[in-house]
């Protein structure tokens, strides 16, 4: 089982790209369960989204709280909450951010990183700081656990019409094509 | 054997009460009413999405409240239609007065409850508090599992709600959050599937608005003059047959849905790892998969620990229950509410209640988590295994564990 955590803040469809996700991995063969969390839910507010997958079914309709990979959508969610909380050894750490590696702080137990600067591309797409569908694409660049072709036909799929498709099809080939991969040496538990 | 190769499932990805939506609209209900509550709003809004689309050729209501709701239906039901909503918590608690009703005159109907937690504090997420504060009133429950669960059990109430020898209507319990807002794989059963599993209504044949042959619905019954108390106790015992014959019919049900859809899931309580187990945790919902997990690990780790699903809650399979757990050292039950006037939860008293009927009775305790939105994961789960574990030993029950107290 690879459990992923999707961090953003209300408005920014986090819940949503964890269905469009769950949609294109089940396209794949995969089983899938997707969480929101809930909360306050109000615009600008913390919020996560929880993603199982596996090559059999899946039970636990729970939260997740040791993560394979952390999907941080929002390039501040980090400094409210604690994104890593829980993360496993090895584990991966998508992040949308116009920084370079070299000025973030990755913690000991992420071994991949996955960087975008999601916020300024959908400035130029949307207009608007919409990230989730390039952070999908950021996902698929990192992990290799879905392919674009998958996502593509999962946002197709899905409630967009004529002009947003376009978009969030554009946003989606350019966070997979603009996502920086940095893979870390860990020294393996003995 | 039949030579026909039933065509691939059509599988989406869709939350709890997408599916539930799915199931109205593949029922071919006549009528829905509807006031959108927090965590079913989406159910009702995906309802009157698929009316507006074509999908789901039902009358839809918008009415000013739930009171209004299941009155609204109780007029469509007597004219024969088949009819459904959907609430809970505080709509459920202001629809209290035509909720007694519809049992009462044996109104076959399916209303889901998107469980949430009830007043006070304010509380708009999910927990069983609402459906058990309403489990004395005449209603059948079902809880569900799991997204899919919704989906077939949504569909199989019609058929144990019309049946004559039931004429009851049906609460589909679904978990507020978990259930409502989860998504995962669903496979659709095709239209021809479930027209052959669940035939056109005929509902109406006891108490109708029909111009044709009018009758007086609901009389007072006299008191204690006249016929008026053998009168009522025919009601009751009607009702009361009714919801006992009702375990047969679920079962009958679930085994056709098996036949003709392919899919089978427990009736009324299913039992997991239960062969030889000497422990066994009892469960209700969508707190389940993570419950199997648990006892997966503990099996892992050698422990003999097994888990009773209850499936069917209303009328409470009091034999299947006790023969689940007969044999049995420990029990312990996990409920997602609170029984106020015995500082437990309300499935641990129907349990030690069935347990009276099981050839060895074991110690039985009571663990209430998931109150108000709180996860209940496989840690929870592991934490109260060890403790049933415990009682297993030394047989002292002792005080009902809040599995959340300290999150």
């Amino acid at each position: 089982m690879y459990e992923i955590r999707i961090h953003g803040r209300g408005g920014q469809g986090a819940v949503l790209a964890g269905g469009i996700l769950a949609a294109a991995l089940v396209n794949e063969g995969k089983f899938v369960v997707a969480v929101p969390s809930f909360g306050f839910e109000r615009r600008g507010a913390p919020v996560a989204s929880f993603l199982r997958m596996d090559t059999r079914e899946i039970r636990q309709m729970t939260n997740i709280y040791r993560p394979d990979c952390v999907l941080c959508i929002d390039p501040t969610v980090g400094r409210a909450v604690n994104v890593f909380d829980g993360i496993k050894d090895n584990g991966t750490w998508i992040q949308t951010t116009a920084k370079p590696i070299g000025e973030l702080q990755v913690p000991d137990k992420v071994a991949a990183v996955g960087l975008c600067d999601a916020v300024s591309i959908a400035l130029e797409i949307f207009k608007r700081p919409i990230t989730n569908t390039l952070m999908l694409g950021a996902f698929a660049k990192t992990t290799g656990l879905v392919s674009l072709d998958s996502l593509r036909a999962a946002v197709e799929d899905s409630d967009f019409r004529d002009a947003g498709l376009k978009q969030n099809l554009l946003a989606l080939e350019r966070g997979y094509n603009e996502t920086i991969v940095h893979k870390i040496e860990r020294k393996v538990a003995a | 054997m039949s030579a026909v190769l039933k065509p691939k499932p059509k599988a989406i990805v869709c939350d709890g009460n997408e599916a539930a939506a799915w199931a109205v609209t593949l029922a071919r209900v006549d009528m829905v009413a509807v006031y959108p509550i927090t965590p079913q709003s989406s159910l009702v809004e995906y309802l009157a999405k698929f009316v507006a689309d074509g999908k789901l050729n039902a009358e839809i209501v918008d009415v000013e409240g739930e009171h209004s709701v299941l009155s609204v239906l109780h007029g469509g039901v007597l004219a024969g239609a088949r009819a459904y909503t959907g609430t809970c918590g505080p709509g459920l608690a202001f629809m209290f007065e035509p909720y007694l009703r519809t049992p009462g005159l044996r109104m076959p109907m399916v209303m889901s409850i998107v469980t949430r937690d009830t007043l006070t504090p304010q509380s708009v997420w999910g927990g069983h508090q609402d459906a058990m504060s309403v489990r004395e009133v005449g209603w059948i429950q079902m809880y569900c599992e799991t997204v899919q669960e919704v989906l077939d059990t949504t569909i199989l109430a019609y058929k144990v709600a019309e049946h004559r020898d039931v004429m009851l209507p049906v609460n589909v319990c679904h978990d507020g959050n978990y259930l409502s807002y989860g998504a995962a794989r669903v496979e659709l059963p095709t239209q021809e599937e479930v027209d052959a599993f669940l035939p056109p209504p005929s509902t109406n044949w006891h108490a109708a608005l029909d111009p044709s042959r009018p009758m007086a619905i609901d009389p007072l019954t006299g008191g204690a003059g006249g016929p008026g108390p053998s009168l009522f106790v025919r009601y009751r015992k009607g009702q009361c047959a009714g919801m006992q014959n009702a375990l047969a019919v679920i079962e009958q049900a679930h085994e056709d849905w098996a036949r003709i859809v392919g899919r089978r899931h427990a009736p009324l309580v299913e039992s997991y790892r239960m062969d030889d187990a000497e422990v066994a945790l009892v469960t209700l919902g969508s707190m389940t998969g993570a419950a199997k997990d648990a006892v997966d690990e503990a099996r892992d780790r050698g422990q003999r620990v097994g888990l009773v699903k209850v499936k069917t809650y209303r009328p409470f399979p009091v034999q299947a229950v006790a023969k689940a757990l007969s044999g049995v050292k420990a029990v312990g039950v996990v409920d997602r509410s609170v029984s106020f006037g015995w500082n437990c939860g309300p499935l641990y008293q129907d349990v030690i209640g069935a347990l009276q009927f099981a050839a060895q009775r074991p110690a039985a305790m009571s663990f209430i988590g998931g109150l108000a939105g709180a996860d209940i994961t496989t840690d929870h789960f592991g934490r109260a295994i060890e403790r049933v574990q415990a009682l297993a030993k030394d047989g002292q029950v002792g005080e009902t564990v809040w599995l959340n107290e300290k999150d």
